[in-house]
């Protein structure tokens, strides 16, 4: 037995940090002292609060160390595991209670939260199905096999209320009925671990903190719709979900939970991971399944649904990460102990990852109805710096911007629809007033006009003619008749894509109208950016109060355009100017200002 | 989809990756779903890229057309057709490196470098890119070469970074 141990997050925030280093480190250290008997070091998946990473916990005192480094391997180790003393200057500090908190459960950031998805994320090894076992693992697949019939299964799913956590939120256990309903030797289990969006990192997190969660799901998806083969299509981006997905896959092999004749009972399911290359549009379902058999990943129209005809022409079910690593849990415990949870049309809980112009940037659970304020201030620390808060950006490239108007507008699919915006698969940006809304606008119009596929004229052509828009707009060329006309494009692009890729894609750009046309105005009346961020509209000036005249601005200055005598103060010549902001990065008396 | 941009770096392939090259194609033909896709993850993985030299002999073997093993390997961002650099500089464009500031660190890159969007240096040294989210968000503004993270950048840090990959 093991007195003490220490779990170290080796999610990808926290490896980038060398949390795996720490891990070695741990274990040199231990094994010098003679401890390596005594403390278990154990790797574990995110923890969620990446802001201060490399975090560890050490328990039985379940005390939280954040932004760990290899240096304080020793104090940590001579000071609390041999003195028993807590290392008080490594502990997290909460910005709430302005102090340090001990454990990890203490701190506002977790208070709040609701776990079901991420339930075993930094709690267990995710490389160790043993643990995974430990903490309900495999009971509800066992549950299903021996004590359930398939249209059970789907009653129980189709009663929680359950809701594709992709983004769309189709009713789960509708879609499981409807491939269930096709009578097919062959059928298929997919799952969408494409995760696309920029910025949203919740199902890797799954993926890397809690496989098996997703491995045993889709095992009871094949059983309840009558399919023996489950495909996993995931993002090549992350090579550590890929191998932790591999090392479960193997293991639960190992143990026949996966395979010929599971645990006895005549149930064969078999999965195989697929590796995306890297392409938005396979997100789509359709385009998803036709990157599984090889091909570019383009979509294509339904009818028919996938679950009529889907992977290779067969029946089959795509479901989320997150929805899956829901399922089991539901089994479990029941449809109406998730039911319990939520709003009156979104059940259960949703996972966040927090991003942008925020203190605690990570990865939270909250259960559907929580506001937007409890999310950004109680539990994600609110903007730092002493920056006001803009807009909150959820849904990716195909949502919107959520002013601070709507800050208390509890979060579920269909109140963010009705807000401009939609649930997508979690991305939560947060920007401050130095964002320009323009300028995120045309940064989302950028990333669907590379990523449009190019099958269908509206998505291929609209977007990009979207996007010329935006262009003169941020540098000072458009007319409010552009702006109509844009707005009109906007609504014919959401009407006749071919998938959701396009038919969204305008989503950033009217959302961000419907709140801030002003700023659009500015653009377009005034020539001016309100945040200083549209280069083609901003001008920058040296304030002669500050200016020492030391010419430092002078010298950096790639064109020229900055000139005057030393010791007085100097000036931009306009014309000149390229904006590139070198002068005001040298600038060590911040004289160069921007307007 | 991006710019297709043909690399002028002539083919250096070796006997032996071709060797591994016709092996991999021989037991992805004999699977039960064969998949150009996953024939040219595994070329990527031996040759590092995609010239059109391993694209026509994958073409050969699956027995499909070299325009579609071309249009499947320009549909994916993940697929090059050119050589990376030996020191591969990516910075991260995603929603939450952009708006914490990594469009400058990545003006910043390219002009240190003397390179654009996905180039190479004529010695083969250096390509600079530009990533979608590596997933580090709490980093943020992030880039990466080779393996290594360097997270919470300005513009400013990008110079020394690059001076020590150049002493490299």
């Amino acid at each position: 037995m093991f007195r003490s141990s220490i779990l170290i997050c080796g999610g990808t925030g926290c490896t980038s940090n060398h949390s795996q280093e720490i891990r070695e480190e741990f274990i040199k250290e231990l094994k010098e002292k003679n401890l390596e008997n005594d403390v278990a070091v154990i790797g574990t998946g995110c923890f969620g609060l990446c802001a201060v990473g490399p975090v560890i916990i050490v328990y039985p005192e379940g005390a939280f160390y954040s932004g760990v480094t290899t240096a304080d391997v020793k104090e940590i180790v001579e000071e609390h595991l041999i003195k028993g003393r807590l290392v008080e200057r490594l502990l997290y500090v909460d910005k709430h209670a302005n102090s340090h908190v001990k454990a990890l459960s203490d701190t506002n950031f977790y208070k709040k939260q609701t776990r079901v998805a991420l339930k075993n994320c930094g709690v267990i090894d995710p490389e160790n199905i043993d643990e995974y076992i430990g903490c309900d693992g495999y009971q509800a697949l066992i549950k299903v096999l021996t004590e359930m019939k398939p249209q059970e299964v789907i009653d129980v799913i189709k009663a929680s209320g359950l809701r594709g956590r992709g983004g769309a939120g189709f009713p789960t256990g509708m879609k499981w009925q409807f491939a269930a309903n096709q009578v097919n030797d062959t059928k298929y289990v997919c799952c969408n671990a494409d995760e696309g969006d920029p910025g949203a990192f919740m199902d890797r997190s799954v993926l890397e903190g809690d496989p098996h969660a997703v491995l045993e799901a889709m095992a009871i998806a094949g059983y309840a719709i009558g399919s023996h083969q489950g495909y996993i299509y995931v993002r090549a981006e992350y090579p550590i979900a890929v191998q932790r997905l591999n090392v479960a896959l193997k293991q639960a092999k190992e143990y026949g939970l996966l395979g010929k004749n599971i645990l006895g009972t005549g149930f064969d399911f078999d999965l195989e991971i697929k590796l995306g290359s890297g392409a938005f549009v396979c997100g789509e379902e359709t385009a998803l399944m036709t990157s599984v058999e090889g091909h570019r990943g383009e979509p294509r129209p339904r009818p028919p649904f996938p679950a009529v005809k889907g992977l290779f022409g067969k029946p089959t079910i795509l479901n989320n990460v997150e929805t899956y690593a829901n399922i089991c849990q539901i089994i479990l415990k029941g449809a109406d102990w998730f039911s319990s949870m939520g709003t009156e049309k979104s059940k259960g809980t949703k996972v966040f990852a927090l991003g942008g112009k925020i203190t605690n940037t990570g990865l939270v659970e909250i259960p559907m109805g929580t506001t937007l304020r409890q999310v950004i201030e109680d539990i994600g620390g609110g903007v730092p710096n002493g920056k006001k808060f803009k807009a909150a950006q959820t849904g990716g490239p195909s949502g919107g911007c959520i002013p601070a108007v709507n800050f208390d507008v509890p979060i579920d699919y269909d109140n963010l629809i009705s807000i401009g915006s939609m649930m997508g698969s979690g991305g939560m940006i947060v920007m401050d007033e130095d964002n320009c809304m323009v300028d995120i606008a045309k940064f989302f119009l950028e990333f669907t006009v590379d990523e449009s596929c190019g099958k269908c004229t509206p998505c291929r052509i609209g977007t990009r003619r979207l996007l010329e828009y935006l262009d003169k707009i941020t540098t000072g060329k458009a007319t409010m008749q552009d702006l109509d006309d844009m707005e009109q494009l906007c609504y014919y692009i959401k009407a006749n894509a071919l998938c959701g890729l396009g038919q969204t894609a305008p989503n950033p750009v009217l959302s961000t109208l419907r709140y801030f046309r002003d700023e659009y105005e500015a653009h377009i009346k005034e020539h001016r950016c309100p945040a200083h961020v549209c280069k083609g509209l901003i001008q920058y000036k040296i304030d002669p109060e500050k200016c020492k005249g030391c010419s430092a601005c002078s010298r950096k200055c790639p064109v020229g355009a900055i000139t005057g005598e030393i010791k007085s103060p100097f000036t931009i010549d306009p014309m000149k100017c390229v904006k590139c902001g070198q002068c005001m990065a040298t600038c060590k008396f911040g004289a160069i200002v921007k307007e | 989809m991006s710019k297709i941009k043909l690399t002028t770096v002539t083919f250096k392939g070796t006997a032996e990756q071709e060797k591994q090259l016709r092996a991999m194609l021989n037991e992805e033909k004999s699977g039960a779903h064969p998949s150009v896709m996953a024939a040219l993850q595994k070329a990527q993985a031996i040759y590092s890229y995609l010239p059109i030299e391993v694209q026509t002999i994958i073409a050969e073997e699956m027995g499909v057309s070299l325009e579609e093993v071309f249009g499947v390997a320009t549909f994916y961002s993940q697929f090059t057709l050119n050589p990376k650099g030996e020191y591969a500089f990516a910075v991260c464009l995603g929603t939450a490196c952009y708006v914490k500031g990594s469009g400058e660190v990545f003006d910043k890159l390219c002009s240190t470098l003397g390179l654009g969007d996905g180039e190479t240096s004529a010695d083969g040294k250096y390509s600079v890119s530009a990533t979608r989210c590596v997933g580090c968000c709490g980093l943020a503004p992030v880039m990466t070469v080779n393996g290594d993270v360097y997270g919470k950048l300005t513009a400013k840090d990008v110079p020394d970074i690059v001076a020590k990959y150049k002493q490299a």
